[in-house]
């Protein structure tokens, strides 16, 4: 079997997503050392993942703890399901990697962004969300995993007030 | 009306709520019920959610309005009796008509029509006058330009005119948005106080656009806040309009704006005000609703009190939230013109040392009308009067709309909109506002409009399966019942006609809704597709305006069916005391 990577729109995305991360940072590294396995290489199997805890797995191959110290940000309830703005920040140190999990989504790993060392920590993206879903943020920091969540309401409207 | 002025006088008083205290009964049964003892250096009075309503109304309060999780059986959660008992309000008296629903309709015949912004100017002078100058400000929680016919020709415009009359110094918005951005700005030039609105900011895309801005920084749309000096302290209004304009009504109004809690900035903002600013005091006029409301002050700091709105609950005491910062007040108004809150602040250096709350009902019946404000009211009425003043029917019972599930208006319009537009079901919205109407007096196309007057009052009829109704159905449920606040929207259940259900509140999303059945009692079936009649959808929609189907079907002669059902079966809230008898 072959597969022209390169070619993939998800694996342009991360490619762009790591771009846009580096130039905010300090460091002249585009792309960090390899340190883990979100680091390695494009991550094919994580991405096919149809539930949340399978993507984290195949991904990270442990599990995350929650901490305050990862600071998510997105809407309670969404404007619009299509283009929902979410962000990242965190205080940890030495992180390597941050990606974003949409539990209801047909595939639950949505993006996955490479952190060079040297970089400030902060990533903001815009997902699709079809439905009412938690979300997952997990930041890999120190060879270690940690999380934070946010139920984002998907609704079709209406009002009383 | 010397028995009414007794009826009146027997009144207990609201008392003056103090910080953390009990009520204290206030005065003797002699005193003038708008003699408010003085109190502190400033005075802030408020109105929230008039909802354009220029003339005196009847407004039943509900007999339905359930708590669920941590908002079990605490205000606002609270109807009927247990109302009454929480806040200590003697049955029968005129605030026992004025906050809740018990025994509405020989009540009214009592105390007659509250509100009418005549009546309001009268109490708001004398309130101001009371204090002395530079010591009082006015400030309007939202909704104050739609709710009647008047308002939604005029986009707006005749609010305007009645708000500098009134003297509004600050308000925020919510229906104000549904007028468009042009409309919204063009009254805005028009408008002597200031539109406050810290959680409203351009989009990316807006931003990028260079579209108009108050602070192209931070992205604010609006001037998020003011300081006043009152009393020579400095006090900071923040505003915060309603959370959910582009989810609620049709994105089409706002396409560059985004809305949200945005406690973040918030809490940024207030400590600007508290720092940089030095302000004395921090007052957030919010247009969030009770709830989450109740749940902010609990995570933001720095806020003395929050003038609170949007669900259109009466709560006659602040009540006092602890946080990280201190302690603070919250509150909610009421609506449609029927309550003036009065806030005294006793102010020191950086702090407010104490302070005392009043909810006062205006009760048209002791209030002279302000000449001027009622010229100016005709004035703007005259053009409209002899086209909305025909009769289109007589109630054969109450006739009213505020309760979670169901109300005999809102059975109305859906019995209409089955009828005319040949549907088996019917949806419509859980509104909040509108007015009450008595049985056996006539009702005009102005009445109608008041139950209706939107900018997307288009009727549709479309099809939908069984799957995508009971969808709807949870889906607005949980925008009521949700455990967290943030995820709740206001309003109440979207009204169904020709079909009943069980709810379960106490549930979640997709588990709330059960055995639903049409009118002739067949089980509604998933895959079935059925005719749906319903109006202001979010989406653009193309029939008759909702008061045009409404008034068709009562000009030929019908009313209500004989048997009124609310068609909602309530599991898991038994003894819930947001359930009243009915009364």
């Amino acid at each position: 079997m072959t597969t022209t990577i390169g070619l993939r729109p998800t694996r342009r995305l991360i490619l762009q997503g790591a771009a846009s991360v580096a130039l905010l940072g300090l460091g002249n590294l585009p792309f960090a050392p390899a340190r883990s396995a979100a680091n390695d290489k494009y991550p094919e199997e994580a991405f096919k993942q149809k539930n949340e805890a399978d993507a984290i797995k195949t991904l990270y191959g442990k599990t995350a703890e929650p901490s305050d110290k990862v600071k998510l940000d997105a809407p309670e309830i969404a404007e619009n399901g299509g283009v929902v703005p979410i962000s990242v920040t965190t205080s940890l140190d030495k992180v390597t990697s941050i990606s974003f999990f949409v539990a209801e989504n047909p595939f639950a790993l949505a993006a996955s962004y490479k952190i060079p060392d040297g970089t400030i920590p902060a990533v903001a993206n815009r997902l699709k969300m079809a439905k009412t879903t938690k979300l997952t943020a997990i930041v890999e920091a120190d060879g270690k995993l940690y999380s934070a969540t946010k139920e984002v309401k998907v609704t079709v409207g209406g009002c009383g007030g | 009306m010397a028995i009414r002025r007794r009826d009146f006088l027997k009144r207990a008083g609201l008392a003056a709520a103090t910080l953390g205290l009990p009520r204290l009964a206030r005065g003797t049964e002699t005193a003038g019920i708008y003699d408010l003892e003085r109190f502190g250096n400033a005075r802030i009075l408020h109105i929230t959610d008039t909802h354009a309503q220029l003339n005196p109304v009847y407004f039943r309060e509900p007999s339905v309005n359930i708590g669920i999780g941590e908002m079990a059986g605490r205000p606002p959660h609270l109807v009927g009796r247990a109302f009454l008992e929480r806040f200590g309000i003697r049955p029968d008296s005129a605030d026992a008509y004025a906050f809740t629903c018990l025994e509405f309709e020989r009540s009214a015949g009592r105390f007659g029509k509250l509100g009418g912004f005549a009546h309001l100017k009268t109490l708001v002078d004398r309130l101001r006058a009371d204090v002395g100058e530079k010591r009082s400000l006015l400030v309007d929680g939202g909704d104050l330009w739609q709710g009647t016919g008047l308002a939604n020709v005029m986009q707006g415009r005749d609010m305007v005119e009645v708000a500098n009359l009134l003297g509004i110094g600050a308000m925020t918005g919510h229906w104000e948005f549904t007028y468009g951005e042009q409309v919204l700005r063009d009254n805005l030039e028009r408008f002597k106080g200031e539109f406050l609105a810290q959680n409203v900011f351009l989009t990316e895309e807006a931003a990028f656009n260079d579209a108009l801005a108050f602070d192209k920084a931070t992205g604010r749309v609006f001037r998020p806040s003011m300081i006043k000096e009152l009393g020579g302290h400095r006090v900071a209004i923040v505003g915060q309009a309603f959370p959910y304009v582009p989810i609620a009504h049709p994105k089409r109004f706002t396409p560059d704006w985004t809305f949200g809690i945005r406690e973040e900035e918030l809490q940024k903002h207030v400590d600007a005000l508290r720092g940089a600013d030095k302000v004395d005091a921090v007052i957030l006029l919010s247009h969030n609703g009770m709830d989450v409301d109740l749940k902010l002050a609990s995570r933001v700091t720095g806020i003395d009190v929050i003038l609170g709105g949007h669900t259109h609950d009466a709560v006659p005491q602040p009540i006092a939230v602890k946080n990280a910062g201190g302690t603070t007040l919250v509150t909610n108004a009421g609506s449609n013109g029927k309550f003036l809150a009065v806030l005294d602040l006793a102010l020191d250096k950086g702090k407010v040392s104490d302070i005392r709350y009043h909810l006062l009902p205006v009760y048209s019946e002791l209030l002279k009308p302000d000449p001027a404000m009622a010229e100016l009211i005709g004035r703007l009425r005259a053009p409209h009067v002899s086209d909305w003043s025909e009769k289109i029917a007589t109630p054969d019972r109450l006739l009213y709309r505020r309760d979670n599930f169901s109300g005999p208006v809102d059975e109305l319009i859906c019995t209409a909109l089955r009828t005319e537009l040949d549907a088996e079901i019917a949806l419509s919205p859980g509104f909040r506002w509108g007015v009450t109407a008595l049985s056996g007096q006539a009702l005009t196309m102005e009445d109608l409009l008041a139950e209706t007057a939107i900018t997307y009052a288009e009727t549709y009829v479309q099809e939908m399966t069984g799957a995508q109704i009971k969808v709807v159905l949870e889906d607005i449920c949980d925008n009521l019942f949700n455990a967290d606040p943030y995820y709740q929207q206001g309003g109440d259940m979207v009204r169904a006609g020709g079909l009943s259900y069980t709810c379960t509140p106490d549930g979640a999303i997709g588990s709330r809704i059960s055995e639903l059945k049409l009118s002739n009692g067949k089980a509604l079936r998933a895959s079935h597709r059925y005719k749906v009649a319903g109006w202001a959808s979010v989406n653009g929609q193309q029939g008759a305006p909702v008061w045009d189907v409404v008034g068709k079907y009562l000009r030929s002669g019908r009313m209500l069916p004989e048997r009124l059902r609310s068609g909602v079966t309530l599991k898991g809230v038994e003894g819930n005391p947001g359930i009243a008898e009915q009364g």
